[in-house]
């Protein structure tokens, strides 16, 4: 982009250079009309979520940057804000599909306008290419796309030039809301594939710099560790054109400085603010602070049952009545959230999840349980916390050594350094009490469950194995959700965690963003990355 | 007096010793980031990651060859000017070490500057009144400065002149997102700004390096103002300066040409320290500032444990410390004649 059409553009006028720096700054950081100014405080690593090695904050660019075939509806919220609608699968590249009568295969009719940002149709073969790099490349994305049972290139089948076909390893409810999450994004396979080489065949050192999409913007300019500017893409045809031209996404670390910043006003959003920040700046009126609560998500301590005493259900129930909820909440989260606990029934009357377990703070009910257990004179424990999730974990543990201590139950708490954290937690999972934080992208409770409560899966970090769980999510796991058995059985499942409790739900966190009053369009998604492709600026 | 040519005999047999140094240094980075705890493959596999994809990624990182092999590998890479990719940033160490740098340096240079100016005439005004008021102010500004924390004065600097006069600008790194950087030179805004003829690029990024600075200077002005006062206080108290006094000599030339001078020596000395410290430890003023620094590229990726950019970091910074070492001897035959190089 020509350097100085960047400035005009963006509306600067010169500064008077014969001001002395520190006498009165004239607002630069005002945003000019029709861009708009985020904060992050994380980095953004790589224009392209199929390398290896992109993190999460990376994740935005497929958002803005890509369409899909297929993408989910807009809601509500109670408080006004707005959020995905997980509920409503709609159309994106795709202006239609229908499962076969055989029920093996899905096909995809593209809609006929579809563009890339260069002006090319998007066909038949883009989408294959890029599904077919989806599975290829490995690590996550192919993780990701093996949770909708999408696995291996020949099932996807090129029709004709609109037409495009899915062949089903097995028919799943998990395929189609996979085809929206951002990982099986459609690039421009023409533009990919003019710049891969015989040992970069997907092109990933190009498209890791220069996103080749159709989405509602494009990247203008990447200056890595410091910003990454959107400029809209006037042939976007999957939506409503963006109501702003420019989005500016600033990297910010100091979570201190972020909030001067949209205090000030030279911002026009926070994005995933603090638990603390958002409280306090939840009164002010030229602010709106969205918090939505994360689908899917819980935070929980995990009593890992490699370590022997935890191996006894009635010690784990013990923990679970030992913990000071309320104060967790109300100090840990600063009451940002939904709370966990406190069930009054022992059964589930629904299968909504996540929903509150029933345990509450009862000192008394601890003891008497742990009486009933070789453990009765307590044990010591460490309880590890993830450094660098700290803001949260830190004080929640406290609390809880201090919850623990009440029933003789030692607690020492050990902080692990974040690269650390996953191969000790997840991957070795040999932490005898940690705390936890997973949360799922498809929003159903047999999806957590997979993940989190079966022998050897990830996130199943309390080594927990139980032949029923195990066989309830196989069945589950694809079932459509208006199969008569469904809620039955995903009943059952919850019902086996409320009363072996190998993972303690605290809360349901939130993602918090502030913005402006001038800013609107502001929406949650599950994968709690900006998108800008709503915003408008004033006309909130 | 050394001749010139002498000088550039021994600063090439200088910068011959230092290779086995950088070898050194080479080797043990290698060695101490391999014995990390955490495994870079587990971290960067992903949120849903299996042990399939983490031993896919671990193999595309090389980390599944010996060691031996791997530092082969790195040696020959390294000979041929490739310092990897940094796998937490994406991108090839080089280019950021070349773009972090110098913003890095720019900061350090203006901050330094601003605290010698301040703290050299301080220290020399100290030590000739010593248990004066100035003395006084002296003493409190320097153990204020070593006192608070860089994050707790910038955090205060960007409170009071940001937040509420609003007379600096917003703490968003080296430039507002209005200007672009100029043509790429030196890497400092300021003098590629200056080259480009692009004032008002200058001016900005000139308001953005005030409260770092500023920041950085009053945590580097107490050694310096400190050392400057024991000096001067020092070579005031030494027979030549009786002898120069008696002889008459106006206070001017007693003080700046035989005591100041004769003084420098142990400043140059700090200063080379302070320098090099300043360089890579401003982590806390970076975070605070948004400072695309080098300080918190390394604490980030020493984090991940993203080997190729802490190996790429400490080298780079070896081999700072070595120019720099080399200067200030250098500078030392300049200061003081009687000093010799290379022995």
């Amino acid at each position: 982009m020509d350097r100085r059409k960047f400035i005009k553009t963006a509306g600067m006028t010169a500064l008077g250079a014969s001001v002395l720096p520190f006498l009165k700054f004239s607002s630069a950081t005002a945003a000019p009309s029709g861009s708009a100014v985020v904060v992050i405080g994380q980095t953004i690593n790589s224009l392209d979520i199929h390398r290896k090695g992109t993190n999460r904050p990376s994740y935005q660019i497929a958002v803005n940057c890509y369409d899909r075939l297929l993408s989910f509806g807009t809601k509500k919220m109670d408080d006004g804000s707005l959020s995905y609608d997980y509920s409503k699968l709609e159309a994106d590249l795709a202006e239609s599909w229908e499962t076969t009568a055989d029920g093996k295969s899905i096909i995809f009719k593209l809609r006929e306008n579809a563009v890339f940002s260069d002006g090319s149709p998007v066909t038949a073969n883009d989408v294959k290419w890029s599904l077919d790099r989806a599975v290829s490349l490995g690590g996550f994305p192919a993780v990701q796309m093996k949770a909708g049972s999408l696995i291996k290139p020949e099932q996807f089948v090129v029709i004709n030039e609109k037409t495009f076909q899915i062949d089903l390893i097995r028919p799943s409810k998990l395929t189609l809301p996979d085809l929206a999450v951002p990982v099986p994004m459609i690039i421009n396979s023409k533009v990919a594939k003019a710049n891969s080489t015989t040992d970069d065949p997907w092109a990933t050192e190009y498209l890791h710099r220069n996103p080749a999409g159709s989405g509602a913007y494009k990247v203008a300019r990447w200056d890595p560790g410091q910003q990454l500017v959107y400029e809209r893409n006037d042939k976007w045809t999957s939506g409503s054109l963006p109501g702003v031209k420019r989005v500016v996404v600033r990297e910010v670390p100091s979570g201190a400085t972020r909030r001067a910043l949209i205090e000030r006003g030279d911002v026009d959003i926070s994005f995933g603010v603090s638990d603390k920040d958002a409280r306090e700046l939840s009164g002010r009126d030229d602010l709106s602070v969205v918090s939505t609560p994360i689908e899917n998500c819980i935070y929980c301590l995990c009593p890992n049952l490699s370590f022997t005493p935890f191996k006894d259900k009635l010690v784990r129930q013990a923990v679970a009545f030992a913990l000071p909820y309320e104060e967790i909440f109300k100090l840990a989260a600063y009451g940002q959230g939904v709370p966990m606990w406190g069930a009054s029934d022992n059964s589930p009357k629904d299968t909504s999840w996540p929903q509150p377990f029933p345990y509450a703070n009862n000192i008394e009910k601890a003891q008497e349980l742990l009486s009933r257990t070789d453990y009765k004179k307590g044990f010591e424990v460490p309880l590890s916390i993830n450094l660098g999730l700290s803001s949260w974990m830190e004080p929640t543990a406290l609390l809880i050594q201090e919850g623990l201590a009440k029933i003789g139950i030692k607690a020492t708490i050990e902080k692990i350094p974040g690269a650390n954290w996953r191969t000790a937690a997840l991957v070795e999972k040999k932490l005898p009490l940690h705390l936890e934080n997973f949360g799922g992208w498809l929003n159903y409770p047999d999806y957590y469950f997979f993940w989190a409560y079966i022998k050897g899966h990830l996130f199943n970090s309390s080594n927990y194995d139980n032949p029923e769980v195990k066989q309830l999510v196989d069945e589950t796991l694809h079932m459509e959700i208006n199969d008569p058995v469904y809620s039955d059985k995903v009943k059952r499942l919850i019902k086996i965690a409320f009363d072996d409790v190998p993972r303690i739900p605290l809360w349901q966190p939130t993602l918090n963003s502030v913005m402006s009053q001038d800013l609107s369009g502001y929406e949650y998604w599950f994968h709690r990355q900006l998108d800008a492709r709503k915003y408008n600026k004033g006309k909130g | 007096m050394m001749y010139p040519q002498s000088r550039v005999g021994t600063v090439v047999r200088r910068l011959g010793q230092a290779l086995p140094v950088l070898f050194g240094v080479i080797l043990a980075t290698f060695v101490l980031t391999r014995a990390l705890p955490g495994d870079p493959a587990a971290f960067f596999a992903g949120p849903a990651a299996d042990e399939k994809s983490i031993a896919e990624i671990r193999k595309a990182l090389g980390l599944d060859r010996p060691l031996p092999e791997q530092f082969l590998v790195y040696l020959r890479d390294l000979s041929r000017g490739e310092l990897g990719t940094s796998i937490s940033t994406g991108q090839p160490v080089s280019e950021e070490l070349i773009r972090r740098l110098p913003a890095s340096l720019e900061l350090t240079f203006l901050a330094l500057l601003i605290s010698m100016i301040i703290a050299v005439p301080l220290g020399i005004l100290a030590a000739i009144n010593p248990g004066k008021l100035i003395d006084h102010i002296c003493r409190i500004l320097t153990t204020a400065g070593v006192s608070l924390p860089t994050f707790f004065t910038g955090l205060g600097l960007v409170f009071i002149f940001y937040y509420i006069l609003g007379w600096a600008p917003a703490p968003l790194g080296r430039l507002d997102f209005a200007y672009l950087p100029p043509p790429h030179v030196t890497g400092f805004y300021l003098i590629d700004g200056a080259f480009a003829a692009e004032w008002d690029t200058v001016y900005a990024a000139l308001s953005q390096l005030m409260l770092p600075c500023v920041t950085l200077a009053l945590f580097t002005l107490a050694p310096i103002a400190r050392m400057t006062r024991a000096s001067m206080i020092q070579v005031l108290s030494s027979d030549f300066i009786r002898t120069a006094r008696a002889a008459g000599l106006t206070n001017y030339t007693v003080l700046i040409k035989y005591a100041f001078r004769n003084a420098l020596l142990p400043l140059v000395t700090t200063l080379g320290m302070v320098f090099s410290f300043t360089l890579g430890a401003n982590v806390l003023v970076e975070k605070v500032f948004a400072w695309p620094g080098i300080g918190s590229y390394a604490v980030e990726a020493l984090v991940v444990a993203d080997y190729a950019a802490v190996q790429g970091f400490v080298l780079s910074m070896a081999i700072i410390f070595l120019i720099l070492n080399l200067i200030i001897d250098i500078l030392y035959t300049f200061i003081d004649p009687r000093i010799e190089l290379g022995n």
